[in-house]
């Protein structure tokens, strides 16, 4: 056949509609790459069999890489506000092969850093953003509570006031970081008579090093390189300059602060189904039976091919939420419903996927998928976290329900 | 600064502009007041009238990417995007079919590899409706794998004579001609695929030795004329010859993802347009007091549906970016047939559990959708061959 045949369609060749990242993000994303192979992925197999890493020294050199600023204000240290340059980042942070690593690094970036730069007044930034971003403190989120998880409105942790300062009782349990933070952005009640149970609760920024505070690390199914944990606040005395926000707008910064949790956590669970994939196909092409590679095996290349197809629908509606995120920051008019159900959407479509594609991983991997020196298990262990935290895929339904009006 | 939103979107996040947008309210209008109204009556009668291809060319939705020197609108593929979602307002899988296959499977061959004179005879009048075409491709023996095709085509000193048969084939007993895949020569035993020696025609319905041989009966898609063709010594002149000679298996290929993306881009359609049919129902349905929509087991199966339309859409937008920037992007449209094919008939299947009874009755369109997109996971390649050909493209 001769090669020269035009096979371009016959619609005139046009720009991109849909455009997300730039040339710029492409480069960032090279040494991204570099970063995580030269730092981070030669140390996570004996990190994840001591369960646990070098605190100081991994947030200081992602830090100092530059990785924990890209999506703040270079006023506090950072290189943006990119949010793209960050979802490379974190797309790129999928190949440590950790979950539980890269959960500790998210809990910090994308959680408790981003509550300080989008709530906090100047002087939390310069306290906690600015060495938040160089990774000399690590920070956590508190909302979840022994009683009280996705229904956020239901947290008993309370703060009272006390002459110029609040007191605060409590618990808050599964908190990433919440084992070895240095401070925490906590959910409380401060009016918990409130008639509107959403203006009841605020935020504030506690330190871990104050009395009455105690921290202890959860044992977990998956995740295990994560310091997941719980924390007890007995009678902790705060100023009122640790209150973030207004008093009483805690529900609303949350509900906010949500659509880039859903997004990062979609972002993380596409991709980290795609590298699965790709480990399961490096697998059965090299794994043999009946005398030919079990990749070539018909029901094995329609499955890899089914896997493949739900993991493209799910990043392109991932990259759907996110260009929505990243117009949205960058001034554009964004409907916020249509904002809410992307990200709902994209949190729901890429998370059980994820665990679905490692299950798939753990059976072409045959015994040995069973078997605890071989990563496939983990892998299937950390993924079954996607559809539990940030808001349950039950929870991403019902929120999705009340947008069409159910 | 890098933007992710086009200048000239009409709504953030979403592909279309204000001309895209004008063009849908104009499609839209055709598929609720003179689609809808009659695709019952149309489906009952198994038939509906030429007339609705006149009307589409009228209103310029046949020729939305074809240079205006052929009658076309020049557009770029959002507008056929646009049309595609649209027309799922009309209720008549039969009909958007149909059109599809004139607009976007048998005549892009035409405007890609046809003479100027093959474009003025052919692409011109089906872009006005006054011709209707059809694409053979598939005959009783061989489907998906195309090179095995036996309708063969023997040179003569003034053309060619063409023996065989073609199954299957969309708007097959009224076409006025047919995009055809025939046999030149024999296949090479050297490519040992038998890719080679398959060439694309241009034939007439009316050229003695064309025949319809029956019209057939389908589950689903029933006002959409299905025919089987045979063809006996039917004489063709030279210039019925559709590009290169022994090209075609390439060109068909080619061809194949302009009718996977459009069907595609159906499919999508359809299951917005029934999930939003079973929303409107469960909130109108009471049963045990209350709403059905409010029970949380319906709410959670509707979110269900609205999740997975909502990622097949994108996806499937993806991949017409790509065709639009001129690529061509095999492994994406692949992808979004199989996704979409699959989304639809499971959609259907789920809203027709939500109808209960109703549902099951012919009182409602919800089982003419169910059988209609069954034929999804069949037709312009089936399921299976998709995941070949994307298996393939992963390596293995």
């Amino acid at each position: 056949m001769a090669a020269d045949l035009d096979l371009t369609p016959t619609t005139a060749a046009q720009g991109t509609r849909l455009p997300l990242y730039a040339e710029e993000h492409e480069a960032l994303r090279a040494s991204a790459r570099a970063f995580v192979a030269n730092e981070l992925a030669p140390h996570v197999e004996a990190w994840e069999a001591a369960e646990d890493f070098p605190r100081d020294e991994v947030f200081r050199t992602v830090g100092a890489g530059g990785w924990l600023g890209l999506k703040f204000d270079e006023r506090w240290g950072g290189s943006g506000p990119d949010y793209l340059a960050h979802a490379v980042w974190l797309e790129e942070l999928v190949r440590t092969g950790s979950a539980g690593l890269n959960a500790d690094l998210g809990a910090h970036a994308d959680l408790a850093l981003l509550y300080v730069d989008r709530n906090g007044d100047d002087q939390h930034k310069e306290r906690y953003l600015r060495p938040g971003i160089a990774g000399e403190t690590v920070g956590a989120l508190g909302i979840t509570e022994p009683g009280a998880g996705s229904d956020v409105a239901g947290i008993t942790t309370r703060a009272r006031r006390d002459g110029d300062d609040w007191v605060i009782t409590g618990e808050k349990t599964f908190i990433t970081n919440g084992a070895w933070c240095d401070w925490i952005v906590l959910a409380v009640k401060t009016d918990p008579e409130a008639a509107d149970q959403h203006r009841a609760i605020s935020l504030f920024v506690v330190d871990t090093d104050l009395p009455g505070v105690q921290q202890q690390r959860l044992k977990m199914l998956g995740w295990r390189l994560s310091h997941t944990g719980q924390l007890r606040f007995d009678d902790v005395r705060v100023p009122a300059s640790a209150m973030l926000g207004a008093e009483g707008s805690g529900f609303l910064q949350i509900m906010q602060n949500f659509a880039w949790e859903r997004v990062s956590m979609s972002i993380g669970a596409s991709t980290a189904a795609q590298r699965t994939l790709e480990a399961a196909i490096a697998y059965a092409k090299e794994r043999h039976a009946f005398g030919r590679p079990i990749a070539s095996f018909q029901v094995w290349r329609h499955r890899f091919a089914d896997l493949a197809t739900r993991i493209a629908t799910a990043r392109a509606l991932t990259y759907h939420a996110l260009r929505l995120h990243v117009a949205n920051e960058t001034g554009h008019d964004v409907d916020p419903i249509a904002l809410m159900r992307a990200t709902a959407m994209a949190k729901l479509s890429t998370q059980r996927l994820a665990f679905e594609v490692a299950d798939e991983c753990v059976q072409v991997h045959g015994g040995y998928g069973y078997m605890m020196e071989y990563p496939a298990q983990r892998w299937w262990r950390d993924a079954r976290l996607g559809p539990i935290g940030g808001g349950t895929d039950e929870i991403m339904k019902e929120i999705l329900a009340k947008t069409y009006g159910l | 600064m890098h933007t992710v939103v086009p200048d000239d979107a009409v709504r953030i996040g979403e592909p279309f502009t204000e001309e895209h947008e004008s063009l849908r309210g104009a499609v839209r209008r055709w598929a609720e007041d003179e689609i809808a109204p009659n695709a019952e009556q149309w489906e009952a009668d198994e038939w509906f009238p030429d007339e609705v291809f006149r009307r589409a060319g009228e209103l310029g939705f046949l020729g939305l990417t074809v240079p205006e020197r052929y009658g076309g609108q020049g557009g770029d593929y959002w507008s056929t995007v646009v049309r595609a979602e649209e027309l799922a307002r009309g209720r008549s899988g039969s009909v958007s079919m149909a059109l599809a296959v004139q607009s976007d499977m048998a005549t892009p061959p035409i405007l890609k590899f046809g003479t100027e004179q093959q474009k003025q005879d052919y692409l011109v009048p089906s872009v006005t409706g006054e011709k209707i075409a059809c694409l053979g491709i598939t005959e009783p023996e061989a489907g998906s794998d195309v090179a095995r095709i036996r309708t063969r085509a023997q040179r003569v000193s003034d053309g060619w004579v063409i023996n065989g048969s073609k199954m299957f084939i969309t708007n097959g007993v009224r076409a006025d001609y047919c995009t055809m895949v025939v046999r030149t020569s024999p296949a090479d035993e050297g490519d040992g695929l038998g890719w080679s020696g398959i060439s694309l025609f241009l034939v007439d319905t009316d050229l003695d030795g064309f025949h319809v041989s029956r019209k057939l009966d389908k589950v689903g898609m029933r006002a959409s004329d299905t025919a089987e063709l045979s063809f006996t010594d039917l004489h063709v002149p030279d210039t019925a010859l559709l590009g290169t000679e022994g090209q075609g298996f390439k060109q068909i290929m080619w061809e194949l993802q302009g009718e996977r993306l459009i069907s595609a881009i159906g499919a999508v359609a359809g299951a917005q347009f029934m999930f939003e049919r079973g929303l409107e129902y469960s909130r109108q349905r009471h049963a045990f007091g209350r709403p059905i929509g409010s029970f949380q087991v319906q709410k959670h199966r509707l979110m269900d549906i609205a999740t997975r339309v909502g990622a097949s859409r994108r996806l499937v937008y993806e991949a017409c970016d790509r065709w639009n920037r001129g690529e061509y992007a095999i492994n994406e449209v692949a992808m979004v047939k199989l996704d979409t094919a699959q989304l639809s008939f499971w959609v259907a299947d789920e809203v027709m559990q939500l109808f209960g009874g109703y549902g099951y009755s012919q009182e409602f369109p919800i089982e003419r959708a169910w059988r209609d997109s069954r034929l999804m996971r069949i037709g312009g390649g089936t399921d299976e061959v998709q995941r070949e050909i994307i298996s393939k493209l992963m390596g293995l």
